[in-house]
Order: structure tokens, then C-alpha cells, then sequence
């Protein structure tokens, strides 16, 4: 077993913090793994891959943090199936560098390429193809889970609804935030690409209903797309937003100079702005914000078409600035991400009402379309989603959010686990209406509930282990009601 | 657990009599906290307590006795509450008396108790709880001082001593606890309206439990070392600190 340590552990937005044992997982073979996952010792287990979950999903205050970006080899790829095989540890990162010059892109990508394949998968990430292409663990062909009862090789079956054991166990795994067992490796499908470009269409729409439209009737000519919102508009403004969609860029779509296959294929993002270590709360606010929002609209073309982007650029501009997420402060932020059938648009008009009135600036606020449903505790459904960006050291923000829950769970809709780190543990069940099946399901394979975490704690996703009963009240009396 | 705005879901409150600490339980009740353990010494002061915060819409309230200046209990209750209640995201430090400062000068085993029940005992109590949430890995330590402790005065020299020594403890409790998961939030309020104010002729500055509730709310969101209600106290303070002690001394109580 690798060296453990103590160490104080948020999320990525730095709300939150708790203490816990971190062992890594590189040098530990798989039945010391085993070993670990079946008996932590008090308080529980957890992986953590690269912490890009916002809130508290990969923390175990108290107990055991197992981290897993060791487990990050490349195990096999089919050049002919584009079939990959690889370790829960590595990133997406590493997956565009090695096989992206060989024409195999990831076929699904969220805003960083800094999380880990196994991160990815216990969120079940979405990314900008969701309408078309659906969430990760449409693209999965089967994962290696380390649960407290065994190793297990898992396959998705004929699909969510499939009623064998494996398969059920894979799609509560797929968006169960890690709490089913430690993913040591998983088999996707990678996507044949052309070159390492997209091929964008950027539009600007002036309020929430014309994007919409053109979202809902646009979005099938293109594998990608998203709307950028200037959340600090009003009135008639509302929703304005800049849409930009794209597909692969095609070989014969570059310009001649840059079709050799090494160019067409070249993947070299690099990191060029790093955020000071100390900025102070406040930075963002409605006035930095605003100025940004307006500049961004601004200088974005009414309608430009055809325009060839690095893959980087337009999947993962933000991670062109190191530590970002320090640029909120020292309280940190969060992200509040839900998503609502199609006919609760009223509801993106409410968030966007709601947070630009509370005067939380939201820095980052984007929509996009989902499409079909994957696993019990997976996000996406048919429907809008919408992102804010907001600090956490606001406490009006907080009836604000809450207020926000109800609207979203009346709707039939729900938060994003991933990024959540403030949800009340009422809403949980409407939002997840599959939650109980989801708990049968993980508690058979974690019948001790030894996988734990903060987030299962404040969310109430895993009965806890039963407490030793206290002892005897010998000196003092002590009685409870209710 | 306590979330991005620190709101808590279990609550332990050690003087869960107090108008404040009352005050507080319904407000955290409000937001997330739905485990409420409220201990003290008056059994039915307890109960009465304990009822409103399940009427507030806490689902398990439990009451323990606990006297602050029994502190060879201290541990064995804590421990217990922690163990069945456990984890427990924030404990409140509400235990005080005002004391009588005219008797308590003339009668020092009066004045000990004061400083016993003010500051010896809840800060073995404090420890104690530090311990659990050192273990726990989280958790938040609220402890009500006052401003009386910033700047000890002619007038209640013997209370503002005892909060004084609180509040310095508290301060180096939370330095030790950096890193740990756990913090301390020290609260000064001015002075409070409510049962151990009564019949006294409010002083500049008061506020009301309910206020110090919705501070200790705020300052949780915050991520707050220091609490000040009203919030103008703090300018206040910081310059009646320089003040030359013979105009100090005739600050009236």
C-alpha cells in the first residue's frame, strides 16, 4: 500500500473543506486495492481523480481518500475499432495528446480536459455533443469496479434498462458518483476524426427566446453546440447570448497549407496565463463581470460561418488559465447547473431573473439542449440545461438557490451532482425519481456502506454504517423526542 | 454536513437555554441543520427549547444535562453526543451569567463562579469538542463572547474578564485548529435584549438575539474569525480600545 497522508481536500470550488486520510492508489496492485476499498478503517472510502467536481462529491471528512490518478495506464487500443481500453487515473488531457495525432478523438468532452477517465465516468459527463451523442456512458463499452465486495468487470447490457445484475451495477456506477466503488479502468469507443479542428458557426441572438429557437431547430445540422448568456442582462435583453456550433473539421476544410497529416492532426494546447495564488474575494463582481459580458457580446460576430478552431480553443478555453478557479477568492464559488424538460423554459427565464436581481455576477453562464437519459443517478434528460458561475461567500445567495430547487423540481428537472455543494438532502428524491432503485442496486454490491462521502453525508445517497450504540448514560441523563 | 454557505445539518448547542443560542438553533433550523442536540442545566428550559426547534422543523432533538463547571463530565458528554448524534457540523458555545458585578466584588468565591462558569468551564468544554471535530475532519466551533471581553471595563470587570479570557482562548483554539477541517467563529455581541439583560437600561449598540442569529449566518458564509452585532461595534471598538484609561474608567456599566 502507497504512503497515506492527512491532507485538507475541496473541491474545485474551494467551498467546504474537510480532512481525510489520501492513499494513493499508484504502486498498489489490485487486491491491495481490493483490500482497501472492502475494510478503510473508520469513516469511509471514496476515490478522487483530479478534483474537478465542484463541490464536496470526491471528500470524506474523516475517513479514507483514495487517490486515483496513478491508476492512469494506457492498456490497449484497436487502430481499427478505435476501441481504447484504459486506467481510471488517466486524464482527458492525456487521452488528446496520445490519440489525437492519430486521429481518434474522446468521444465526449466537458469544459476541461483536466478530469479523470474515472471522474468522468462517476459523473457521467456531458459535454457539447449531448443532443446528438447523449452522455459518456453511451460511448462506454464496459469498466473494472473495485467494490467492497469484489472486483467486478461490468458491461452496460441492452442499456439502462436492462434487468442483469452487471448491467445494473455498471449504470449505477455510470453517474454514481463514485459511490458504488473505485473504477480502475473502463473500454470506450473513441471517434474517428480528420483533423484536430472545428469547423464553428458562431450566431448572436439578442434575447432568451430567439436562442432558443434557433437552438431547437439548428442543433441537428451540427455534433456540437452551446450558448454562452450574458447572465447580467434584463428586461427585454434577457438571455442574450452568443451560440456557437460546430462539427469535426473535415481534411479538404483546412486551409492547404495545413493538410499534411502531422499538421491537420497536431494537438498542442498549452497553458499560457496562471491566476495569482492570493486574489482576493471580490475581483468578480457585477461591475468586472458586466464589463466582460458586454465586451464578449460585443466582439462576437453577428453570424460568421465555417471558421476552423483548434479543438482546444472551443472545447476548453478556460483551461488556457491555470487555477481559474482561484479568481473567485478565498470563499471560493460554485456552479449551479440544472436542467429542465422541454416546455419549462419559464424556468431559465426564473434563474436568469433571479440571479442577475441577488447581484451575484455569474461569470460563466451557459446553455445547451440534452438529449435521452442515461443511468438512476446519471444527469442529463431531454431537455435545457443552464450553468451559472457564482461565489459562495454570499449568504443571500443561498434562499436564492434554494427558492431556484423548487422551481427546477417542480419542473420535473434537477441539479447536477457534480457540481453541487449545497443542495438540500429533501429535493434529492424528486429531482432523482430513480434514487431508490439506485441504492438497492450500489447497496448490494456496498452492503456495510463503507463507500462514503461528504456529499453522500449531506445528501443523504448512502445510509450510514450503524454507529457502536452509545454507551450508558452512567453520570448524565439524556433523553430523545421525536 | 455543512455545505458551500457552511450551513449546517447537526447541531450541538452547549447552553441551549440562552436566547440566543434559541435564536440561532431556529435559525439554522430554518436553512439545513434537522439534527438538534441541546444541552444544559435547566431541565425544563430544555425542553421548552427543544420543542420549538422541532416545531421549527428539526426531525431528531435530544436534550443532555450539562453543567459548565462540572468539567470532569465534559468529555464523557461530548464524546456521547457525537458518538449517537455524530457527525455534528457545528457546535454553538452559549453558556454565561452576567453575574452581579456590585456582589461579586465584595464576594469572591461569587466572582469565581462567574469566571468558573464563563470561561474555565467552557473552554474545557471547547477542548473537548475540538478533539471530535478534529477526528470528524470538519466542523464548526461558534462560540459567543462579548464585546465586554474586547476591552475589560470599571463597570463589569468580572463578567468582561471571564469573556476576555473566552474569547483570547477561543481565538488560539481556532489558530490550533488550521488545517484541521474544523474552525472557531468568535461572535461579540453588544448588548443583547432578552432574559439576562432584563431590567437592565440598554447600552449603546444593543441588538437582539434574533440579530446575533442572523450574523452568526452570515458570518458562516462568510467564512467569518470574528463576529461583530451590530457590525458597527467593531469600528467602534477599535477605537475606544485607545481611549486613556482614566476616561475608560468611567465608562458606565
Amino acid at each position: 500500500m502507497g504512503s497515506s497522508r492527512h491532507q485538507l481536500l475541496t473541491g474545485w470550488g474551494r467551498t467546504s473543506p474537510s480532512r481525510a486520510r489520501v492513499v494513493p492508489a499508484s504502486g498498489m496492485g489490485r487486491d491491495s486495492l481490493a483490500a482497501l476499498v472492502s475494510r478503510p478503517g473508520t469513516g469511509g472510502v471514496i476515490p478522487r481523480g483530479l478534483g474537478r467536481s465542484y463541490g464536496d462529491a470526491a471528500q470524506c471528512a474523516g475517513g479514507t481518500v483514495l487517490d486515483a490518478t496513478g491508476l492512469d495506464h494506457l492498456g490497449s487500443f484497436d487502430p481499427q475499432t478505435g476501441l481504447l481500453t484504459v486506467g481510471a487515473g488517466a486524464s482527458l488531457d492525456t487521452l488528446m495528446r496520445t490519440f489525437l495525432p492519430r486521429g481518434w478523438f474522446v468521444p465526449v468532452t466537458p469544459g476541461t480536459r483536466q478530469v479523470s477517465v474515472g471522474g468522468a465516468i462517476a459523473a457521467d459527463i456531458h459535454g457539447k455533443n449531448h443532443h446528438g451523442d447523449g452522455s459518456l456512458s453511451a460511448h462506454l463499452r464496459s469498466l473494472t469496479l473495485a467494490t467492497p465486495t469484489g472486483i467486478r468487470v461490468l458491461r452496460p447490457g441492452s442499456g439502462p434498462e436492462d434487468p442483469s445484475e452487471d448491467a445494473r451495477l455498471f449504470w449505477a456506477t455510470a453517474g454514481g458518483m463514485g459511490l458504488t466503488g473505485v473504477i480502475l479502468e473502463a473500454t470506450m469507443q473513441m471517434l474517428a476524426v480528420e483533423t484536430a479542428s472545428i469547423c464553428v458557426d458562431t450566431e448572436r441572438l439578442p434575447d432568451l427566446d430567439s436562442l432558443l429557437a434557433a437552438m431547437a431547430s439548428g442543433d441537428e445540422r451540427y455534433r456540437y453546440s452551446v450558448a454562452w448568456v450574458d447572465s447580467l442582462a434584463r428586461g427585454r435583453h434577457l438571455g442574450r447570448a452568443v451560440l456557437t456550433r460546430g462539427n469535426h473539421a473535415r481534411l479538404g476544410q483546412l486551409p492547404p497549407a495545413r493538410r499534411r497529416p502531422g499538421e491537420a492532426l497536431a494537438f498542442a494546447p498549452a497553458t499560457r496565463l496562471e491566476a495569482p495564488p492570493l486574489a482576493p474575494g471580490g475581483l468578480l463582481n457585477r461591475v468586472t463581470v458586466g464589463a466582460f459580458n458586454e465586451a464578449w457580446f460585443r466582439r462576437a460576430p453577428r453570424s460568421r460561418e465555417g471558421q476552423i478552431q483548434p479543438v482546444a480553443a472551443f472545447f476548453h478555453p478556460l483551461d488556457g488559465v491555470g487555477g481559474w478557479n482561484r479568481l473567485y477568492g478565498p470563499r471560493g464559488f460554485l456552479q449551479y447547473q440544472f436542467v429542465v424538460p422541454f416546455g419549462a423554459e419559464d424556468v431559465l427565464r426564473l434563474a436568469l431573473e433571479r440571479c442577475s436581481r441577488s447581484g451575484a455576477a455569474s461569470f460563466l453562464t451557459v446553455l445547451k439542449r440534452f438529449g435521452p437519459e442515461a443511468g438512476p443517478l446519471s444527469f442529463p434528460m431531454p431537455g435545457w440545461t443552464l450553468a451559472l458561475d457564482l461565489p459562495a461567500g454570499r449568504p443571500s445567495l443561498a434562499p436564492v438557490l434554494d427558492s431556484l430547487d423548487e422551481a427546477v423540481a417542480g419542473a420535473g428537472g434537477r441539479v447536477y451532482l457534480a457540481k453541487d455543494s449545497r443542495l438540500s438532502p429533501d429535493l434529492v428524491g424528486a429531482m432523482y425519481p430513480r434514487l431508490a432503485r439506485w441504492r438497492s442496486v450500489r447497496d448490494q454490491a456496498d452492503p456495510e456502506g463503507v463507500m462514503q462521502s461528504d456529499m453522500a453525508r449531506r445528501l443523504g445517497l448512502v445510509s450510514p454504517p450503524r454507529p457502536a450504540p452509545p454507551p450508558p448514560p452512567l453520570l448524565t441523563e439524556g433523553r430523545s423526542q421525536g | 454536513m455543512n455545505d458551500a454557505f457552511s450551513l449546517p445539518q447537526s447541531v450541538l448547542v452547549l447552553g441551549g437555554t440562552s436566547d440566543i443560542a434559541r435564536a440561532t438553533v431556529r435559525a439554522l433550523v430554518a436553512r439545513r441543520a434537522r439534527t438538534v442536540v441541546l444541552a444544559g442545566r435547566d431541565r425544563r428550559g430544555l425542553e421548552a427549547a427543544a420543542a420549538e426547534a422541532g416545531a421549527a422543523g428539526a426531525d431528531r432533538v435530544a436534550v443532555e444535562r450539562f453543567e459548565a463547571t462540572e468539567v470532569e463530565r465534559h468529555c464523557e458528554l461530548v464524546q456521547r453526543v457525537f458518538t449517537a448524534h455524530g457527525p455534528i457540523d457545528l457546535v454553538l458555545m452559549a453558556v454565561g451569567v452576567l453575574g452581579d458585578q456590585a456582589r461579586d466584588e465584595s464576594d469572591p468565591e461569587a466572582a469565581a463562579r462567574v469566571i468558573t462558569t464563563n470561561f474555565t468551564g467552557p473552554a474545557a468544554a471547547l477542548l473537548a469538542v475540538a478533539g471530535q471535530l478534529r477526528a470528524q475532519g470538519q466542523g464548526t466551533l461558534v462560540v459567543l463572547s462579548s464585546v465586554a471581553g474586547e476591552r475589560v471595563r470599571r463597570a463589569n470587570f468580572v463578567y468582561g474578564a471571564s469573556k476576555a479570557g473566552l474569547d483570547g482562548f477561543s481565538q488560539g483554539l481556532g489558530d490550533s485548529l488550521a488545517g484541521s477541517g474544523a474552525r472557531v467563529m468568535v461572535v461579540r455581541p453588544g448588548f443583547v435584549r432578552g432574559r439576562m439583560t432584563a431590567g437592565r437600561q440598554p447600552a449603546p449598540f444593543a441588538t437582539t438575539p434574533d440579530a446575533v442569529a442572523e450574523a452568526i449566518v452570515e458570518g458562516l458564509a462568510r467564512g467569518a474569525e470574528t463576529v461583530w452585532v451590530p457590525g458597527g461595534l467593531r469600528a467602534f471598538m477599535a477605537l475606544s480600545r485607545h481611549l486613556p484609561r482614566a476616561l475608560w474608567r468611567k465608562v458606565p456599566g
